[in-house]
């Protein structure tokens, strides 16, 4: 299996192990990257892209609406925005409803990217309280998809992919450091 | 949650198709992803076994479309969202519109009416709300009737006063409605103002010309063919020197009236039209 797009989801500690995996990732990707991150809204503010830009030589953006997303390149979806994969490999943002308190919401992103991509995607989901996500794991699974939690025991909030763990959506956990290495093996 | 129903793509093709061709509504060019969801959504809600059941309903009971339509549309807003947006639209764009003698504004894909009233109270304060008029258009005719009676929930207003208070307003918030049990009906004189009629962003033309229009958040829905559709629409609808405002994360930058504006600040989705 060899995927098209890793999609990444976290809330609660899980900026760190981004980051990490970022730092560890040899370039160039061959693959498009998302990052769904649960954070607070702050008007005009881009510090989340910088830092992660401070990490990688992969481009980091935040995702727009109606962009074609392409292999090479992290995108991060908007905070106040739910973010849905399309089947013609573009973005559509969302202000609907909060999903599991969250916009953007894990599961939103998870399962429109499960649709659009199908054995062409791979799911992480990260460190975190909420349980979202699990959901689009399921999802991402049912169409064929590669899904990893992080290891709990390595998560600084475990309650997230120990869900994942739970409800076996999962192919395997890895911690941040194995996760690098699978994503390496894609080129 | 689990064995969540779930329409299939042609499925929900075939659901467009129905919706156009019989009531007129057409829904091919809105993103998909997010149609997609919500007629999942749906399917959950209330509770139908299956695709066929959904369409039959639709199909055979009219009075269900307008819910089918409310619900498949995303109508959630609130008062003075964004308020760095109007904060900006309160010292920067509405005091320039009071050199006209008579100020026509759009918010078009208004929803249930929250932005509006915002509108409605900048330009009281402005003490512009005597010369102007507010045209609040949507899709759905059940989320305007709604709007029209000027009612919200008084939950809600511990929100939009903060939102308020926050995009620079220094009034108490409260004095803009009159509260009873746990409805809030907002005066009379902000209502006065608006006036709320259908209209479908897909289909209908051009009705007026305005010196500003707001469309935030409605645009996302839409794949980059209706996108263009409706700026030129817009560009139709506003005068020469009118503002156009767009929601934080949609731009006019791909549109093919883009060289007829020019963003007015770096940060706010804000746009002048250029003299011809």
């Amino acid at each position: 299996m060899k995927p098209d797009l890793v999609i990444i989801g976290g809330s609660a500690g899980s900026l760190q192990v981004v980051l990490e995996i970022i730092s560890l990732l040899n370039t160039p990707v061959a693959f498009s990257i998302v990052c769904v991150f649960h954070r607070k809204y702050t008007p005009h503010d881009n510090t989340l892209i910088t830092l992660l830009q401070s990490k990688s030589l992969i481009p980091v953006k935040e995702a727009e609406d109606k962009e074609m997303f392409k292999p090479g390149h992290i995108y991060v979806a908007p905070a106040n925005y739910h973010l849905l994969l399309e089947t013609d490999r573009s973005f559509s943002l969302d202000i609907s409803e909060k999903i599991n308190f969250s916009r953007p919401s894990i599961d939103v992103a998870f399962m429109t990217a499960a649709d659009a991509l199908g054995n062409k995607l791979m799911g992480i989901l990260l460190s975190g309280a909420n349980s979202d996500g699990v959901l689009g794991l399921k999802r991402i699974r049912e169409k064929g998809g590669y899904c990893i939690a992080q290891d709990p025991a390595t998560a600084s909030v475990s309650y997230m992919p120990a869900q994942a763990v739970a409800q076996k959506v999962i192919h395997e956990r890895c911690s941040p450091k194995e996760i690098a290495v699978r994503l390496n093996q894609y080129g | 949650m689990r064995g969540t129903p779930e329409v299939k793509e042609e499925e929900l093709e075939i659901l467009l198709t129905d919706l156009n061709e019989r009531y007129g509504y057409d829904f091919t060019d809105y993103s998909r992803a997010s149609l997609k969801r919500r007629v999942n959504r749906l399917m959950v809600t209330e509770k139908f076994p299956s695709f066929a059941e959904m369409r039959f309903r639709l199909i055979e009971d009219p009075f269900y479309l307008r819910r089918f339509i409310e619900e498949i549309t995303v109508n959630v807003t609130e008062m003075f969202r964004d308020p760095e947006f109007f904060t900006y639209l309160r010292n920067q764009i509405l005091p320039h519109l009071g050199t006209y003698p008579f100020i026509r504004i759009w918010i078009a894909g208004c929803a249930s009416g929250e932005e509006a009233y915002s509108i409605a109270i900048l330009m009281e304060e402005l003490k512009l709300l005597n010369k102007t008029l507010i045209y609040a258009t949507d899709i759905n005719p059940r989320v305007l009737e709604g709007a029209q009676t000027g009612i919200f929930p008084i939950r809600s207003m511990q929100q939009y006063s903060e939102n308020y208070r926050l995009s620079g307003g220094t009034e108490e918030f409260s004095k803009y409605y009159i509260a009873q049990y746990d409805k809030a009906l907002f005066k009379e004189s902000l209502r006065n103002k608006i006036v709320f009629s259908p209209h479908n962003l897909v289909s209908d033309r051009s009705f007026n010309s305005f010196q500003l229009i707001l469309c935030r958040n409605v645009l996302i829905y839409f794949q980059l063919r209706l996108q263009n559709r409706v700026f030129k629409l817009f560009d139709a609808s506003l005068d020469q020197l009118g503002y156009l405002a767009l929601g934080a994360k949609e731009t006019l930058r791909f549109s093919e009236i883009y060289n007829k504006y020019k963003q007015v600040d770096s940060r706010e989705k804000i746009w002048r039209k250029n003299e011809a």
